[in-house]
C-alpha cells in the first residue's frame, strides 16, 4: 500500500517535472531562435492538444467510458472564448484579463454542455455510449455551423438563419455560421499554454487521488460492486465527465485564440479521434504517456513535411505499427527480448475499456 | 405527391446506408470491433469501379464485379495484417488500429487518385419509372438500390441461418471459445465475415456513387459514420436491425432536409438516434444483454 502511494506520488512529481523541464528547454530554444517557424507555430496547438489528452484521459482512462465526441466540448469552449474576447473588447482593454476570462467562461460553457450531454449519455454502456458521444459531437458541430452571432452598441445579437437576420447597426459579426469566427485577436501564447497545462494537470491528478477519483475508478473497475458499496454511480460518473468537458473547453479556448479564424468543421469527428489516439498511444489512464503522445504525434507530421504527399500515409502506418507493437503478445515478446525486460511489460496503467 | 417522392428518396438513401450497415453489423457481431475503416472500403470500391469503366472502358457489370473482388481481397488482407494480431488485445487498441487503417486507405487513395473529385457515371441502366402521369419519377438507381438492399438482406439472413459457414459465424459471435471446441475454425470464419462485409461495402460504394456521382478520397467517411449509426439504431449485430436502421435513417434524413432544415439535418438524424437509444438502449431490434455479478 505504502509502496503504491509512493509510486503514484513519484509519478506525479515526475509528470510535473517533465512538463516544466520541456517548457524551459523549449522557451530557451525559442529565445535562442533555434526553433523553425513552423514548429514555433505549433507550440500553442500542442499545448491545447496536451490539455485535451489529459481531459479525455479522465473520461476514457479514469472513468473508463469511451468518448468519441470530445472535440465537441473543445469547440464549445473555443467559440465561447472567441465571443468573450471580441465582445469584451471595449469593456476590458487588457488582453490578458480577457484571455483569462475567455478560458474560464469557455470552460464553464463546456461544462454546462457536458451536463446536458452527460445526463443521457452516461445511462448507456460500452459501444452504445461511444456512439452517442459521437452523435453529440456531430450535433454540436452541426449547430455551431448554423449559429450567427454579432455584437454592436446595443449588445449581442443571435440568429440561426443568416447574418442579415441579426439586425445589427454596424458592429462586428463574431460567428458567421459555417465560415466560423473571424478576426480573432491572437491572445494565446506558449507561456499561457504552459500554465493551462499545469492547471489542467493539477486538477486531474488531484481529482484522481481524491475520494471522488477513487469512487470513479471503483465504478470503472466494477460498476456493480461499486454500487453495492453505496457509491452513487450517476453522480460520480457525471462529475468526472463534466470536469473532463470543462477542461476540454478550456483547451478549446486556448486553441481558438491562437488563430485569426476558426471554423466549426475543425472540431469534427476526426479531431475527437486524433485526441483519442493520443490517449490510447500514451497508455489509457496514463496521464504522462498521454502528454508525451500528444506532443510527439502533433510534431510528427511536421517532421515528416519533407516527405510531402507521403507524410499522412507514413503517419497511418506508424500508428498501425505502434498499436500492433504494443498490443500483440508475440511482437511484444520479440521487442522485449531485444530491448530488455521493460518493453515486455504491459503499458503502465493500461486498462481496457471493458 | 411530394411526400411520396421524399419517402422514395429517403428509402433510396436508406438502402445504401442499409447495405453498408449490414457489413458493419456482421463484422461487429463476430469480431466485436467498431471497424472504422469500413467507410473507406466503400470509397475504394467506388474508385475501382470508376477506373474499370473509365480507363479500361469495360462495361458496368465488369466494373461492379471487379470492385467487389478488389474490396473482398482488401478486407481479408486488412483483417489478416492489422486486426488478427490484436485478437487478444483490448477493444480500444483494435479501434485505434481500425482508425489507422482508415487513415491509410484515405491517404493511399489521395496519392493514387489525387484529391480532385471524379465524376462517376452511373452503373445502372434501368429506365426511370413514371407514375401518376409523370408526377412521380423514380430513377433507375433508386429502384436498383432498394432492390439490391432487399436481396442482400434476404441472402444474408438465409446464409447465416441455413449454411454451414453461416451457422459457424453465429456460433463464433455467440462464444468464440466454445465454437473452437466444437471444431469451428474461428480464424477462417472471421476472415469470411470480413470478406462478405467488404464485398457489400463495394456494392454500397458503387450504388452510392451512382446516386451521388462525386468521388473523392473522403467520400466514404460520412456515409460510413451514418451507416454505423444506422447499425446501432437497429441494434448492432442484428441483420434485420441493420436493414431497418438504414432505411429509417435515410428516410429521417431526407424528411429532415425537406421539411425542417437542410443545414440541421445531420443534427436531427443524430438526435433521433440518441432518443431511440435512451428508450431502447440496445437499439430497435437488438437483444438485451443481462449483466451478471
Amino acid at each position: 500500500m505504502k509502496k503504491t502511494i509512493r509510486k503514484i506520488l513519484g509519478g506525479k512529481a515526475m509528470t510535473y517535472a517533465m512538463v516544466i523541464i520541456v517548457f524551459v528547454i523549449m522557451e530557451a530554444l525559442l529565445h535562442g531562435g533555434m526553433i523553425s517557424s513552423s514548429l514555433a507555430g505549433q507550440l500553442v496547438p500542442i499545448c491545447a492538444y496536451i490539455c485535451m489528452a489529459i481531459a479525455l484521459n479522465l473520461t476514457v482512462g479514469i472513468l473508463g467510458e469511451l468518448s468519441l465526441g470530445h472535440a465537441g466540448f473543445m469547440s464549445v469552449g473555443a467559440f465561447t472564448g472567441v465571443v468573450v474576447v471580441i465582445a469584451l473588447q471595449g469593456a476590458v482593454p487588457s488582453g490578458i484579463v480577457r484571455f483569462i476570462l475567455a478560458i474560464i467562461i469557455g470552460g464553464i460553457m463546456a461544462a454546462l454542455t457536458g451536463v446536458l450531454v452527460g445526463i443521457p449519455v452516461l445511462r448507456l454502456q460500452g459501444d452504445y455510449l461511444a456512439i452517442v458521444t459521437l452523435a453529440f459531437g456531430e450535433i454540436i458541430k452541426n449547430i455551431l455551423n448554423n449559429i450567427y452571432l454579432g455584437v454592436d452598441g446595443s449588445g449581442l445579437h443571435f440568429s440561426m438563419k443568416d447574418t442579415a437576420s441579426l439586425g445589427m447597426q454596424g458592429g462586428t459579426v463574431i460567428i458567421n455560421g459555417p465560415m466560423g469566427a473571424v478576426g480573432i485577436p491572437k491572445l494565446s501564447t506558449f507561456v499561457a499554454g504552459f500554465i493551462l497545462i499545469l492547471i489542467v494537470l493539477t486538477v486531474t491528478l488531484n481529482l484522481i487521488q481524491s475520494r471522488t477519483g477513487r469512487a470513479v475508478m471503483a465504478i470503472r473497475d466494477n460498476r456493480i460492486a461499486a454500487e453495492s458499496t453505496g457509491i452513487d454511480i450517476t453522480r460520480y460518473k457525471l462529475t468526472a465527465f463534466v470536469i473532463s468537458a470543462a477542461l476540454a473547453g478550456m483547451a478549446g479556448a486556448l486553441y481558438a485564440l491562437n488563430y485569426s479564424t476558426i471554423v466549426p468543421k475543425k472540431f469534427d469527428f476526426n479531431t475527437s479521434i486524433l485526441i483519442l489516439v493520443f490517449v490510447v498511444l500514451g497508455g489509457i489512464g496514463n496521464i504522462r504517456g498521454g502528454i508525451i503522445a500528444a506532443a510527439v504525434l502533433t510534431i510528427l507530421p511536421e517532421l515528416l513535411r519533407s516527405m510531402n504527399d507521403y507524410r499522412m500515409l507514413i503517419y497511418a502506418i506508424v500508428l498501425i505499427l505502434v498499436m500492433l507493437g504494443t498490443n500483440n503478445p508475440q511482437l511484444r515478446r520479440i521487442l522485449g527480448s531485444i530491448f530488455g525486460r521493460k518493453h515486455a511489460e504491459p503499458v503502465e496503467g493500461g486498462k481496457s475499456n471493458e | 405527391m411530394n411526400l411520396l417522392a421524399n419517402l422514395i428518396n429517403g428509402l433510396s438513401l436508406g438502402a445504401v446506408y442499409a447495405i453498408i450497415a449490414l457489413g458493419y453489423t456482421m463484422v461487429y457481431g463476430i469480431a466485436k470491433m467498431l471497424n472504422f475503416a469500413h467507410g473507406d472500403v466503400i470509397m475504394v470500391g467506388g474508385y475501382v469501379c470508376f477506373c474499370t469503366m473509365s480507363y479500361l472502358h469495360m462495361p458496368a457489370p465488369a466494373g461492379v464485379l471487379f470492385a467487389v473482388i478488389v474490396c473482398t481481397v482488401l478486407g481479408i488482407v486488412i483483417e489478416k495484417l492489422a486486426y488478427k494480431p490484436l485478437r487478444q488485445a483490448t477493444s480500444l487498441a483494435v479501434l485505434i488500429t481500425a482508425i489507422g487503417v482508415s487513415y491509410f486507405l484515405q491517404n493511399a487513395a489521395l496519392l493514387i487518385w489525387k484529391s480532385d473529385p471524379k465524376v462517376f457515371t452511373s452503373v445502372v441502366n434501368i429506365p426511370a419509372i413514371r407514375l401518376f402521369d409523370g408526377q412521380l419519377v423514380i430513377s433507375g438507381v433508386t429502384v436498383a438500390t432498394i432492390a439490391s438492399s432487399v436481396i442482400i438482406m434476404i441472402a444474408l439472413t438465409i446464409f447465416t441461418g441455413k449454411t454451414k459457414v453461416g451457422k459457424a459465424m453465429r456460433a463464433v459471435s455467440e462464444d468464440k471459445g466454445a465454437a473452437q471446441l466444437m471444431g469451428i475454425n474461428v480464424n477462417s470464419t472471421i476472415s469470411v465475415t470480413f470478406a462478405i462485409g467488404s464485398g457489400l461495402a463495394a456494392i454500397a460504394g458503387v450504388l452510392l456513387c451512382s446516386a451521388y456521382p462525386t468521388l473523392m478520397p473522403t467520400t466514404g467517411s460520412m456515409p460510413g459514420i451514418k451507416a454505423f449509426t444506422a447499425a446501432v439504431f437497429g441494434g448492432i449485430g442484428s441483420i434485420p436491425g441493420a436493414m431497418l436502421g438504414g432505411l429509417l435513417l435515410g428516410v429521417i434524413e431526407i424528411f429532415a432536409k425537406a421539411y425542417i432544415s437542410t443545414q440541421l439535418s445531420d443534427a436531427i438524424v443524430f438526435a433521433v438516434l440518441i432518443i431511440v437509444l435512451l428508450i431502447k438502449p440496445t437499439g430497435l431490434l437488438g437483444k438485451a444483454i443481462h449483466e451478471k455479478v
